[in-house]
């Protein structure tokens, strides 16, 4: 499964600068919370991350050494 | 009677090295399990530091706050360490808030039981000294790292300690490398980018991937 950045809940108030930020479309506000529904279209550009008040949303890398 | 903590979990532990098992024993018996969810606060800077946790697993997350809001991350505690150490025994308040980047499981002991552990069994504090230095070495090199190290040669550090390799390790957001590089998210994301057009690194969704080691341990040690 194609995994998605973390939108925590408790933090996210639903204000929408991450919609607007997001340059594939692949947020949308259900609830007053962020959710990802475009899940193909997120290209873990970070940007969500970056724009968002709260620190709501987090777009984590596992870092791993090429063999 | 079934105790909280594993006593291999305990044996296991610096701060408890050389205890027999009867001893560990009753020491497990001092101590109470949590679960946290990530995200969450286990303990606010400025608090009164009320217990001494050990993670058994997840990730934990030891920071200061700016009055501006900037994190600086001191250390990322991972399963077999503690946290909160300073405040148990100095009395003083939370040096550091402490936030699991992950589902955390916790043993903690509180503050008071800890110095009942340590008045019946004062040796313990050969242990403690022990424990406490390797915490100082470690904010030495942070502090040598933020003195004297250009951020592209921090942020390659951080790369190369926080790869998988050994053991787990957790991932990290780009938030979170500046917060350990004591640095601005948009230098991480350039620095990263640098990397990436250097041959040293390739992104790859929400994997990060070292393609050139030697070149970024060679970046680590060309900016002293």
């Amino acid at each position: 499964m194609l995994e998605m950045p973390w939108v925590d809940f408790e933090k996210c108030t639903g204000c929408g600068t991450c919609v607007a930020a997001c340059h594939c479309g692949a947020i949308v506000i259900v609830e007053s919370k962020a959710i990802i529904i475009q899940t193909l279209k997120c290209g873990w550009c970070t940007v969500c991350e970056a724009v968002c008040p709260e620190g709501a949303l987090l777009c984590e890398f596992e870092i791993v050494i090429e063999n | 009677m079934t105790l909280t903590v594993p006593v291999e979990f305990l044996q296991a532990s610096p701060y408890f090295a050389d205890m027999n098992v009867s001893e560990l024993d009753s020491v497990a018996g001092l101590f109470f399990e949590k679960k946290i969810d990530k995200g969450d606060t286990i303990v606010w800077e400025g608090n009164p530091g009320e217990a001494l946790y050990f993670v058994a697993s997840g990730a934990v997350k030891c920071f200061k706050t700016s009055e501006e809001g900037k994190e600086q991350i001191l250390q990322i505690v991972l399963p077999g360490n503690s946290f909160n150490d300073v405040a148990v025994f100095d009395g003083g308040p939370s040096p550091t808030s402490a936030e699991a980047m992950s589902l955390v499981g916790l043993y903690g002991i509180t503050k008071r039981d800890m110095e009942k552990v340590i008045t019946d069994h004062p040796w313990l504090l050969h242990n403690i000294v022990q424990v406490l230095s390797a915490k100082v070495r470690h904010l030495l090199d942070l502090v040598e790292d933020l003195s004297f190290r250009h951020v592209i040669s921090r942020i390659a550090r951080i790369l190369l300690e926080y790869a998988d390799g050994a053991g787990p390790k957790p991932k990290l957001t780009q938030q979170e490398m500046a917060a350990l590089a004591g640095t601005a998210r948009e230098v991480v994301g350039r620095s990263l980018k640098t990397m990436q057009e250097d041959g040293l690194v390739r992104m790859e969704r929400n994997r990060l991937v070292i393609s050139n080691k030697d070149e970024l341990v060679r970046l680590v040690n060309s900016h002293p």
